[in-house]
């Protein structure tokens, strides 16, 4: 489904525009699914291209509104002209998301620099990549909203995941900054905080804390997204007041707890 | 863990870091000044003439169009390219050097005219032509000729320049003067981008012996006597400008108040280390106790006719009790930049997509200014259309070979876009083009967001249009550098005007 010149697949009556980067499973799949089903025109970006196809299959009739690109995000060079041709494509944007994600599973005695580099290449560096894009269109335009995916493993330093938790607090900081950056500009920034998600980064966890599923996790992500409330969202919204008291826990018995 | 290759140092081999991101092209959208157009581009922000050589070298690979762009100040559609990329040559912006015996400089292309100024007064000198605004790049600065409120005296931003670089289409760097490629200097001066990338420019500008200047503000009641003062004057004066009141009518039609400065000779100001300081030159912070930066919000509340007609006839009165002042000092800076005083004040005509203003400046041949302004003030009141602000202009000629410049006067007007009233505003335009185009009077590319092909063959000569026409085709055989303006008003249409 890749109409790779000529008309945008939106029409005149196709309002809303989106672009999810890391779509081809868990989180990011269900939101390109909800946002196809809703009437959005939506751009895919993922590594594996095969996936983005059969989910474009999936989709039926509505897949002709969903256009991909396979796409490492680590290939920061590539980014602007995959960008660009989505965004031509989609004819605009008005919502990005930038869901990609990685945590493989790191022991506790290990410390693998070859692996924490890799999360710290796509959970923030190709974050910062792509965001970036976004960011700067809309400031540009002065309009849109950019939802980054965090997660509630970063507000604390966890023993079990200190590079996947400094990724996702390094995400939070960067998305308060442009927050407060593009503000003036009227577009909205959304951090969201995912709990523990029945998605297929997880799938290698013993246990879930209060797990919800991934379609679950995407519809609150549009809410927050929609909604004027929170600028920071925990997903689901239960997790506000666990991450509230794991907050103020003191450091000194933080690190005695297995949490 | 990877094997550690020798060759590459201590360290981890990167999944991918890119190793250069080229000169930094992104998706964005680009708009006019003005905001009542804009196309997303790709837009390329080449730091070096190579890299501008680079950046037109990839849009023709790809087979894209290319709209040369500066600051983005030109009102309209001027550095909008809706079907192409679009090369911003703003970080091209070191001042190369300054002779501080005779005052000229030699700059890159995107050297702003506040670069310009504040590296050359505490040196003891202004630049010779300033816009109303310090933020034009020198490259879109000559690409557009513009003028300042001097044009009378000293011409267009291109009579004070003496060579320029540019890249041209194909990527060969030329120097262009009045003495090396004469045709081509005359015609990329005013030549609005289409024939190649200015990216040096080396331009004089005048000793002054002092940071500040003698202003008087004169009021006149109407635009009779608002020509006769400045046509009085234009030999003594420095710097003549009105504002004029657009809501004034009838025997009040084109009442305001002229701004008559004149530099000061050596000797005149008793302390100009003082005021040749950058200091002395800032601007207001807060205007009647606001901070400046919140100051549109409060126009924005203006911005319609009954708060416009306030506006302005509190302006108008309060420009007598200027007039009773007399004479009075102000630095170059706050008398040159008026349009800086509150920044982003274009936010008051409306930030949607699609709203904003369009600025309209008429230029009418010396004998029917008179007539000329009265007539098209008296139309736009008629059909409710009024101009929030008028400014008035003594001109010219100059040697340029597209230029605006004229023996005569020029009125720009400001008026607020909104989608319901784009096509009455329309269909003002075109009347009022039609009755300049019959005064034989000229339009300004910077401005203009309306003309089209049949105007631009009205406002030129015959010869210097074919002239341009043929350099362009030389130049630029394929039309690889293009605008939205280029594709409106030199295109194919049998219109005098179509809207932006």
């Amino acid at each position: 489904m890749d109409p790779a010149d000529g008309e945008p697949v939106t029409s005149p009556h196709t309002k809303r525009k989106a672009l999810v980067i890391g779509a081809s499973s868990g989180m990011g799949a269900s939101l390109v699914r909800q946002l196809v089903r809703e009437g959005y025109a939506v751009g895919g970006v993922a590594r594996r291209g095969e996936h983005l196809e059969a989910l474009g299959e999936e989709l039926g009739d509505a897949g002709a509104r969903f256009v991909h690109r396979a796409h490492d995000v680590t290939a920061a060079a590539e980014a602007p002209g995959v960008f660009d041709e989505l965004v031509t494509e989609l004819g605009g944007l008005d919502l990005f998301i930038y869901a990609a994600g990685v945590m493989p599973d790191v022991g506790p005695e290990e410390y693998d620099t070859e692996k924490d580099l890799a999360m710290i290449d796509v959970n923030l560096g190709g974050c910062v990549t792509w965001t970036n894009l976004a960011a700067r269109l809309f400031h540009t335009q002065r309009s849109g909203t950019i939802v980054g995916v965090g997660s509630v493993a970063g507000d604390r330093g966890r023993r079990g995941a200190p590079v996947y938790g400094a990724t996702k607090a390094g995400l939070a900081t960067y998305f308060e900054s442009l927050r407060n950056r593009l503000a003036e500009r009227r577009v909205r920034v959304v951090t969201v905080k995912p709990g523990m998600i029945e998605t297929p980064m997880t799938a290698h966890l013993d246990e879930l804390m209060m797990p919800v599923s991934a379609e679950r996790a995407a519809a609150d992500i549009l809410k927050a997204a929609r909604g004027r409330l929170f600028d920071v969202r925990h997903v689901p919204l239960r997790w506000l007041p666990v991450s509230l008291i794991i907050r103020a826990i003191p450091s000194f018995l933080f690190r005695r707890m297995s949490i | 863990m990877a094997p550690m290759d020798p060759k590459e140092g201590p360290g981890l081999p990167r999944r991918s870091r890119p190793t250069t991101l080229g000169p930094g092209a992104g998706l964005e959208y680009v708009e006019g000044w003005g905001m009542s157009a804009g196309a997303r581009s790709r837009v390329w922000r080449p730091r070096s003439p190579e890299e501008v050589a680079e950046a037109l070298a990839g849009a023709r690979a790809r087979g894209a169009s290319v709209a040369l762009r500066g600051s983005g100040c030109s009102y309209g559609d001027a550095s909008i390219n809706r079907e192409g990329d679009v090369v911003d040559v703003t970080r091209m912006n070191k001042i190369l050097s300054f002779d501080e015996e005779t005052g000229v400089a030699d700059c890159e292309g995107g050297v702003t005219i506040r670069d310009l100024w504040r590296h050359a007064l505490p040196r003891g000198f202004w630049p010779k032509v300033v816009s109303g605004t310090m933020y034009p790049t020198l490259a879109g600065a000559a690409g557009m000729n513009i003028h300042g409120k001097n044009n009378y005296k000293v011409g267009t931003i291109g009579d004070a320049i003496q060579d320029i670089d540019l890249v041209l289409p194909s990527g060969e760097r030329v120097l262009a003067s009045r003495e090396e490629r004469p045709d081509l200097f005359h015609a990329a001066i005013g030549g609005f981008g289409m024939l190649g990338a200015i990216t040096r420019v080396r331009i004089a500008t005048k000793k002054i012996h002092s940071g500040d200047i003698d202003v008087a503000g004169i009021s006149v009641p109407n635009i009779g006597a608002m020509l006769e003062y400045v046509d009085a004057h234009t030999d003594t004066a420095d710097y003549l400008v009105g504002w004029v009141d657009c809501f004034g009518s009838g025997d009040a039609a084109g009442r305001g108040l002229i701004h008559h400065a004149r530099y000061l000779g050596p000797g005149e100001d008793p302390e100009p280390e003082r005021t040749l300081r950058l200091d002395h030159q800032a601007l207001p912070s807060s205007i009647l106790g606001f901070p400046k930066s919140e100051v549109w919000r409060i126009l924005r509340l203006l911005a319609n006719e009954p708060g416009m007609r306030l506006l302005n006839y509190t302006k108008h009165q309060m420009g007598k009790l200027e007039q009773r002042g007399g004479w009075y000092r102000q630095s170059h800076a706050a008398f040159n930049f008026l349009l800086d005083f509150v920044p982003n004040w274009k936010f008051a005509y409306g930030r949607q997509p699609g709203e904003g203003l369009i600025q309209y400046q008429v230029f009418l041949p010396a004998e029917s200014a008179h007539d000329g302004f009265k007539e098209i003030l008296r139309r736009q009141q008629q059909r409710g259309i009024v101009s929030y602000l008028g400014v008035l202009k003594r001109h010219r000629p100059d040697p340029f070979l597209l230029t605006h410049g004229l023996d005569g006067w020029s009125m720009a007007m400001d008026f607020k876009v909104t989608d319901k009233r784009r096509h009455d505003l329309s269909s003002m335009c075109d009347e009022l083009t039609r009755l300049v185009l019959e005064r034989g009077g000229r339009f300004y590319f910077a401005k203009d967001s309306v003309l089209g092909p049949r105007a631009v063959e009205a406002m030129f000569d015959r010869d210097k249009l074919a002239a341009f026409r043929a350099l362009k085709g030389e130049l630029d055989p394929t039309e690889m550098l293009q605008t939205d303006l280029w594709r409106r008003a030199f295109g194919t249409a049998g219109v005098y005007t179509m809207s932006a």
